[in-house]
């Protein structure tokens, strides 16, 4: 993998971007085409990408399979969460008018918090599911 | 013929070509990548009708991760298909035929693309796009129908997902033979 400058440079130079893209989608999902999931491959696959061209051991590093297995957890622990908050202050479950204010605040709180659980947990299973499939020996 | 359905045509075509090409071909790697160009494609059909969201997923689901996650798995299995042993062809044949033949059939009572009188138009749908600007309050009603109308479905998805990693986790494991300062170390 040493050898491929070409590779290595182009793959330094998209990784940002593609993070950063991912943050996009997953934070103006709320004006335009995206979301929590889409959001989530995205940010696998830049991920991805890097592990593809730098190797996975310098993945695996950065992003330890045990931290990725708690994170994907609590992305839905995070959606679940939100609803429970509704439940205690009075509303029916994942009814977001009542976490703020007014109803339209609460509706935007609680569509990002949830769709950010959505991105955690997709982007770390993902993640997790591709270092399960490469992380072996040929033939275990 | 308008422009939209030339490129429709293009695009079915394009996919049929390729369905086929899927069916035909031994190599499992040149499978895998035209399966990512048939995602593409459909993502492509999606942007046509409008679909901006479906068409997103698409995209980065379809074409994107899930031919990395084939193209990892190939990595554990065979390249190339075995050959196929089965004698007598008929029978499938007729079985295909007849499931083809009757999804031909249940075609004919679909609305028309984009009819308004279509039932998937006359049930929920008037409520949330009457209602979603001053319920809600945000631009894009797919978010709020995802996120807010349908929070159960799409809490109900997350977890799938979830689970469909806790699975591949108990079947696959995360057992790694690492080289680390020259010595094979096996971590967990």
């Amino acid at each position: 993998m040493l050898h491929h400058t070409v590779l290595r440079v182009i793959a330094k130079l998209l990784v940002p971007v593609i993070l950063l893209f991912a943050l996009y989608v997953q934070f103006h999902g709320e004006y335009s085409p995206g979301g929590g999931f889409q959001a989530g491959v995205i940010f696998a696959s830049g991920i991805i990408l890097y592990a593809l061209v730098f190797g996975l051991d310098d993945t695996m590093r950065a992003l330890p399979p045990g931290v990725l297995k708690i994170l994907s957890a609590s992305g839905v622990l995070l959606y679940a969460g939100v609803g429970l908050d509704t439940l205690l202050l009075g509303g029916n479950y994942l009814d977001y008018d009542w976490l703020a204010d007014s109803p339209t605040h609460g509706q935007h709180l609680g569509i990002f918090l949830v769709e950010l659980g959505v991105g955690i947990t997709v982007a770390s299973t993902m993640l997790l599911l591709y270092y399960a499939f490469t992380g072996r020996e040929q033939g275990q | 013929m308008s422009l939209d359905h030339a490129i429709d045509i293009l695009l079915l075509a394009f996919m049929a070509v390729i369905a086929l090409a899927v069916v035909r071909l031994r190599d499992l790697f040149g499978v895998a990548m035209l399966f990512s160009v048939f995602s593409l494609l459909s993502a492509g059909v999606f942007t046509i009708m409008d679909a901006a969201d479906v068409a997103f997923t698409e995209a980065a689901v379809g074409a994107g991760i899930s031919t990395i996650l084939m193209l990892a798995t190939l990595t554990r299995t065979a390249r190339e298909e075995k050959p196929n042993v089965s004698r007598n062809p008929a029978l499938p044949l007729i079985v295909v035929s007849i499931t083809g033949a009757m999804l031909v059939f249940g075609t004919s009572d679909i609305p028309r693309f984009g009819d308004p009188q279509a039932p998937v138009h006359q049930h929920v749908a008037p409520r949330y796009i009457e209602d979603s600007p001053s319920e809600i309050g945000i631009p894009n009603m797919v978010t709020s129908v995802l996120a807010s109308y349908r929070g159960y479905d799409t809490l109900g998805e997350t977890t799938v997902i979830f689970t469909a990693g806790v699975a591949v986790m108990a079947l696959l494991g995360m057992r790694r033979t690492r080289r680390r300062n020259g010595q094979r170390k096996d971590t967990d």
